[in-house]
C-alpha cells in the first residue's frame, strides 16, 4: 500500500495522527493530495458544516469552544477548523485560537486544527474546503470552521458552511462598519457575544435595525457563474429565513443551548425550504468555477515564458496594448 | 505547487506566571516564515502532546520558568513516543540551571535556549535541524 493509501485508510479508521498529516499534506498542495481527496470523496457530506466568523476579539474562538461543549454534551463529535492570516511579510503566521479552547482537551470527540491562510485572496485557506472534506470523511458529525471576518472571507466561509454565524460584541463600535464590510448579508444566525458587558442592548437594537433594513441579499434567482438561466433548474427556492440575534457570554457557556438550538432551527429550514439542496448546488458551481480559473491560470503560465508575460505587461504600462487584447494574445499564444 | 511550512507549536507547561518569552518566541519564528500554534498558559503535558497531534507539528518549544522541568519534559517526551511522534523536535526555553542540561539533551531534547538567547540562534538551530533530515 502506498503512504496516501496507507493515510486515507487511517483516516476512515478514526486514526487521529493519519488525519493530521493528511490535513498537512492537503495544506501543502502535496502532489498526492488530489489522490486521497478522490479516496475520500465518497466518505463526505454527511458532516454539518457551520461557520463562525465576524471582527478580531469579539470572542470567535471563545464562542467555537463554547459551541462545541454545548455539542459534544449532545453526544455530537465535533471537528474545528480555525483560520488565521499569514503575515505578507514573512509567510508565517501565529496562530492562537486554541488558547481559548483549552477546555475541549482530552476530548478524542474533539478535533481542532489551526490553519493559517498562507495569502489565499478569498482570506479563507484555499485549502480549507478540502481541510473540511477530510474532518466530514473522518466522521466528525459537526464541522465548525471559524475566520476572521475580512470582507471576502465571509462570502467564501458562507460558501462553505451550511449555517454561518456572526459574532459581534459591544463596545467595538465598529457595528457601521461591520455592515459596510457586507458581513451582516451572509449572517443565518448573529451572536451578540460578551453579553456581560455594558452596551449589549445597543448591539442587539443596532444589528435588529440594520437587518430590518433589508441588507440581507440572499436573493434567489441567482444561479452562480456556471450555468446560465436556461440551463438552471426553474424557481429557485425564496430565502425567508428570519435572522435570530442571540445574546451569549461564552465564558460562562451562557446563550450555548440558543446558539445550538437555532443552528438546528435553520438546518430544518433549509432542509425543508428546498434551499439546502439549492445551496449545495451553487457551493459546487462556485468550487467549480474557483479551481477551473486556478488550474487554467497555472496551465497557461506553464506554457508561457516569463519573459512573453513581463512583455505584455510592460507593453501594457507604455500604453501600446490594452489589457483586453493582452489577455487574446496570451491566450493565443502570439 | 507544493509549499511546505514549518509548523510549531509553541507552549508553557507548569503554573507559573506570565507568557512574554514564549510570546517573544512565537513572534520571531513567524517572522521567519513558520506557522506557530500558540497554546497560552498552564498546559499539561497531555494537553501539549494532543495538540502536537492535532496540528501536526515539526518542532515543540516548551517554555519553563518554574523550574518544574525536570519532571515535564520526560513525559512529554514519553507521551510522544507513545503516539508516534518521537520525531517532532522538542526545544526548551526559559530559565534551566547548567546542570540540567546535558540531562535534558540525553532524554532527547533537541536543544535548551537561556533567557539571553538571540532568536535566530533558535530560528537557525530549527532550519538546521530539519534541513539535515531530507
Ligand atoms: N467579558 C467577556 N469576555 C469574553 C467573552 N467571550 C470572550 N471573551 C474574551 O474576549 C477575548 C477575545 O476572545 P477570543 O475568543 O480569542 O476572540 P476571537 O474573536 O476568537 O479573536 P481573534 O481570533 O483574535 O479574532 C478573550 O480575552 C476572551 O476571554 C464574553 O462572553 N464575555
Ligand atoms: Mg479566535
Amino acid at each position: 500500500m502506498s503512504r496516501i493509501e496507507t493515510l486515507v485508510n487511517g483516516v476512515l479508521d478514526g486514526d487521529r495522527r493519519a488525519l493530521a498529516r493528511l490535513i498537512t499534506r492537503i495544506e501543502n498542495r502535496a502532489p498526492d493530495a488530489p489522490a486521497a481527496l478522490a479516496a475520500l470523496f465518497p466518505h463526505t457530506g454527511r458532516a454539518y458544516i457551520v461557520g463562525i466568523t465576524g471582527a478580531p476579539g469579539t470572542g470567535k474562538s471563545t464562542v467555537v469552544n463554547a459551541l462545541a461543549r454545548t455539542l459534544r454534551a449532545q453526544d455530537r463529535t465535533v471537528g474545528i477548523v480555525a483560520v488565521d492570516p499569514t503575515s505578507p511579510f514573512s509567510g508565517g503566521a501565529v496562530l492562537g485560537d486554541r488558547i481559548r479552547m483549552t477546555d475541549l482537551a482530552g476530548d478524542r470527540g474533539v478535533f481542532i486544527r489551526s490553519m493559517a491562510n498562507r495569502g489565499s485572496l478569498g482570506g479563507l485557506a484555499a485549502a480549507t474546503g478540502d481541510v473540511v472534506r477530510a474532518l466530514d470523511a473522518a466522521g466528525f458529525d459537526v464541522v465548525l470552521i471559524e475566520t476572521v471576518g475580512a470582507g471576502q472571507s465571509e462570502v467564501d466561509i458562507a460558501r462553505t458552511a451550511y449555517t454561518t454565524i456572526v459574532v459581534d460584541a459591544p463596545g467595538l463600535g465598529d457595528d457601521v462598519q461591520a455592515i459596510k464590510a457586507g458581513i451582516l448579508e451572509i449572517a443565518d444566525i448573529l451572536v451578540v457575544n460578551k453579553a456581560d458587558r455594558p452596551g449589549a442592548e445597543n448591539t442587539v437594537r443596532a444589528l435588529r435595525a440594520t437587518l430590518e433594513l433589508g441588507h440581507r441579499l440572499r436573493s434567489a434567482g441567482h444561479h452562480g457563474p456556471l450555468l446560465d438561466q436556461d440551463d438552471a433548474p426553474p424557481e429557485p427556492a425564496l430565502d425567508l429565513w428570519d435572522v435570530p440575534i442571540l445574546k451569549t457570554v461564552a465564558t460562562e457557556r451562557s446563550g450555548l443551548d440558543e446558539l445550538a438550538g437555532a443552528i438546528e432551527r435553520h438546518r430544518a429550514y433549509l432542509s425543508e425550504s428546498g434551499l439546502y439542496e439549492e445551496r449545495a448546488r451553487q457551493r459546487v458551481q462556485a468550487e467549480l468555477a474557483t479551481r477551473l480559473r486556478e488550474e487554467l491560470l497555472a496551465r497557461l503560465l506553464d506554457e508561457r515564458s516569463p519573459a512573453a508575460v513581463a512583455g505584455v505587461i510592460e507593453r501594457i504600462l507604455a500604453r501600446q496594448l490594452d489589457p483586453g487584447s493582452a489577455v487574446r494574445e496570451l491566450l493565443n499564444g502570439t | 505547487m507544493s509549499e511546505e511550512k514549518i509548523r510549531v507549536l509553541v507552549a508553557k507547561p507548569g503554573l507559573d506566571g506570565h507568557d512574554r518569552g514564549a510570546k517573544v518566541i512565537a513572534r520571531a519564528l513567524r517572522d521567519a516564515g513558520m506557522e506557530v500554534i500558540y497554546t497560552g498558559l498552564r498546559q499539561t503535558p497531555e494537553m501539549i502532546v494532543e495538540a502536537a497531534l492535532q496540528e501536526d507539528v515539526d518542532v515543540i518549544g516548551l517554555s519553563i520558568l518554574s523550574g518544574a522541568h525536570m519532571a515535564l519534559v520526560p513525559r512529554v517526551l514519553e507521551l510522544l513516543r507513545a503516539e508516534g511522534l518521537a520525531d517532532v523536535l522538542v526545544l526548551i526555553g526559559g530559565i534551566i540551571p547548567d546542570d540540567d542540561v546535558p540531562a535534558l539533551l540525553e532524554l532527547g531534547i533537541s536543544g535548551v535556549f537561556g533567557p539571553g538567547t538571540n532568536t535566530d540562534d533558535i530560528v537557525r538551530h530549527i532550519t538546521a535541524t530539519l534541513g539535515a533530515r531530507q
